[in-house]
């Protein structure tokens, strides 16, 4: 078995030399653009900082992945593709990408430079995949965490390209990519624009009794002195239906299946990726020297089952198994 | 350039809820037999545990719409999760090709590659390469994703026309209906019944028009639909009509609900499509069809979904 791969995510310079020397196998980051979904204010890389900390990771054996993983613009496809290009020229080890066209531009245009297929395609069987694979010459697919640990397998069982998971982090619990939900609210979505439920549209309000939550013109959620106020990403808010109160699409919850990084590499898995971009050098420090231990745990068969506590990190302060283990069924 | 030669062509959309199977039969029957619509699009897209509901009234449902001069294409799931389902989409797909298919999910784009095809608006189609990646593989028509403004659309549909000499490609864009904004693994009907999908005792055929989904403050939100999350408000794109028609978008879809007339809609669409409404006539019309439903065309309007303007 070949060993497990370590992704971390930087959003800023800083991190990426904390991700590195914190033992990330790779760093994936993104371009300070809409062209990554990760597209928040102060964050990302301009093209200095990408060649510079391309040079950090490379001279210390850490690989760079160049998220393109939004939907170009109609009429606009200029600023995508020249990220794609710019990767290339600045020579990033892959690009991870999601659109069809702009597979088939960085294919067509880029014929040696790496393609990954982003979460953000949704691909969730194995003919979605080979057909990004026999179009494109997809080399590896970030599965969808729609997806249950058996699926998985069953999956890697069919395909014959790469296959990388998330590990931990912020947890989609709509299919990526094919979730409009943020644009219906604030009219910004991760397809277009690269962000979802923006800080922008945000608004905390005090009304004496609660601390409310608001996202554009609707309230997401409402906390008593005693709670801690999250932040209003639309599907983990509290909404009523049927006269009931509750956490109707998901509890504020995030993923950690640092125990199963045994049955994540029998599956065939090639990489583990954090979530979290958006997340400081606190974070990423401490998310991805644990799970370098673990990871290493796996890779040199001692396969210890870790039990990390991160979730004092975490968001919302707890941790989910996510649909990896299917509780919901 | 407006495209006034190509006559509207007006689609009625899959049954997205889980409509009783007799229902859901005779709502066909009906708009076969009376509905001034040009093609019909049949066949389970959201939950494959309701397929079997529909699956004996399919053959009679096509027949009747077909005798009719209506003309069927087959729609497929938008979320493919296992090998039955999988297989659900190539029996279309390896059939003798006599219906049209609506790929979903971009794996049955795949298997419907070569052949005439449809393409739903829950496959991601957001730009001009990616059109002309699938226009070449044999998609006919291309339903849009909502969250397409009108710039984009506008975009997209003068690079198709200036195109559609060597590859045919029609434009279409959802006009009527709860717009499907996102798809799940997990069903949040079973959820708010505390139920478990697999024993989900198919709770979503309580909501004919999905369940509907308040804020704290007690304002409506979303609706949810078994796997699938729908917009509260209706989009009402009835008075930009002419504005799709004359940038060549010439596909018009009317997406099905319950406890309205589906047939006096589609009659009031062809009629601003054929030019007979004055203006503003159109929502006061369709509101009163409509009764006690908010619209909304924010998407259109390059804003926030949720908006009417």
């Amino acid at each position: 078995m070949s060993k497990l791969e370590l992704v971390a995510p930087a959003g800023t310079p800083a991190a990426l030399k904390v991700a590195v020397d914190s033992g990330a196998d790779t760093v994936y980051l993104g371009f300070r653009d809409a062209t990554n979904a990760r597209n928040f204010p102060g964050l990302n890389f301009n093209r200095d900082e990408l060649e510079q900390g391309l040079l950090y990771a490379h001279d210390r054996g850490c690989k760079i992945y160049l998220a393109i993983n939004t939907f170009p613009e109609a009429g606009n496809s200029g600023p995508w593709h020249k990220a794609v290009d710019d990767g290339a020229a600045i020579g990033v080890d892959a690009v991870i990408v999601a659109d069809i066209g702009l597979a088939n531009y960085a294919a067509t245009n880029h014929p040696d430079l790496r393609r990954h297929l982003s979460v953000q395609a949704s691909a969730s069987n194995p003919e979605a995949i080979r057909f990004y694979q026999e179009a494109f010459d997809i080399k590896r697919v970030v599965l969808p965490r729609v997806l249950s640990l058996h699926e998985i397998v069953a999956l890697n069982r069919e395909i014959t390209v790469e296959s990388e998971v998330f590990v931990f982090g912020g947890l989609c619990v709509m299919a990526e990519g094919r979730c409009a939900l943020s644009s219906y609210v604030t009219g910004q979505s991760p397809n277009t624009n690269g962000v979802c439920s923006p800080a922008c549209d945000v608004k905390y309000k005090d009304d004496g009794e609660r601390m409310v939550s608001r996202l554009g013109n609707f309230t997401i959620n409402a906390f008593s002195p005693d709670e801690a106020a999250g932040y209003p990403t639309l599907c983990k808010g509290r909404f009523i239906s049927g006269g009931e109160t509750s956490y109707l699409f998901e509890d504020p919850v995030s993923l950690n299946v640092a125990s199963m990084l045994p049955e994540l590499a029998d599956a065939g898995v090639v990489a583990l990726k954090i979530e979290g971009r958006q997340r400081g050098k606190a974070y990423i420090a401490e998310v991805v020297s644990t799970f370098r231990k673990a990871v290493d745990g796996v890779n040199s068969g001692e396969a210890v089952v870790s039990d990390n506590d991160l979730s004092s990190i975490a968001e919302g302060g707890r941790k989910t198994t996510g649909v990896y283990q299917k509780t919901w069924r | 350039m407006a495209n006034i030669e190509t006559p509207t062509t007006l689609v009625l959309g899959p049954v997205l809820f889980n409509w009783k199977p007799e229902d859901w039969r005779d709502f066909y029957f009906r708009i076969a037999e009376e509905a001034d619509i040009d093609e019909v699009f049949v066949g389970e897209v959201v939950c494959s545990k309701r397929s079997p509901f529909f699956a004996p009234h399919i053959p009679e449902v096509v027949e009747r719409l077909q005798s009719c001069g209506k003309r069927v294409v087959l729609s497929t799931l938008g979320l493919i999760m296992n090998k039955r389902e999988m297989e659900s989409v190539r029996d279309l797909a390896d059939d003798d090709q006599e219906f049209m298919v609506e790929a979903n999910d971009i794996s049955a784009a795949a298997l419907l590659a070569g052949r005439p095809h449809a393409i739903g608006p829950m496959v991601n189609v957001y730009n001009e390469g990616t059109l002309d990646y699938l226009a070449e593989r044999g998609a006919v028509s291309v339903c849009l994703p909502v969250e397409l403004g009108k710039t984009a659309l506008a975009s997209m549909a003068s690079h198709a026309n200036a195109r559609n000499a060597d590859v045919g490609t029609a434009l279409e864009v959802m006009v009527f209906g709860r717009l499907p904004l996102a798809i799940s693994a997990r069903c949040y009907h079973a959820r708010a019944h505390k139920l478990h999908k697999d024993s989900c005792q198919f709770v979503c055929d309580r909501d004919p028009n999905g369940m509907e989904v308040e804020t704290l403050d007690n304002e409506p939100f979303v609706a949810v639909n078994g796997v699938q999350t729908m917009s509260h408000a209706y989009t009402n794109l009835g008075s930009a009509v002419p504005e799709l028609l004359d940038m060549g978008i010439n596909r018009l879809r009317l997406s099905p609900h319950h406890g309205v007339d589906m047939v006096k809609i589609a009659a009031l669409f062809r009629a601003i499509a054929d030019k007979q409404l004055g203006e503003g006539e159109s929502d006061a019309r369709l509101a009163k069809l409509t009764g006690d439903v908010t619209f909304c065309n924010g998407y259109f309007e390059g804003t926030a979904g949720h908006t009417y303007i």
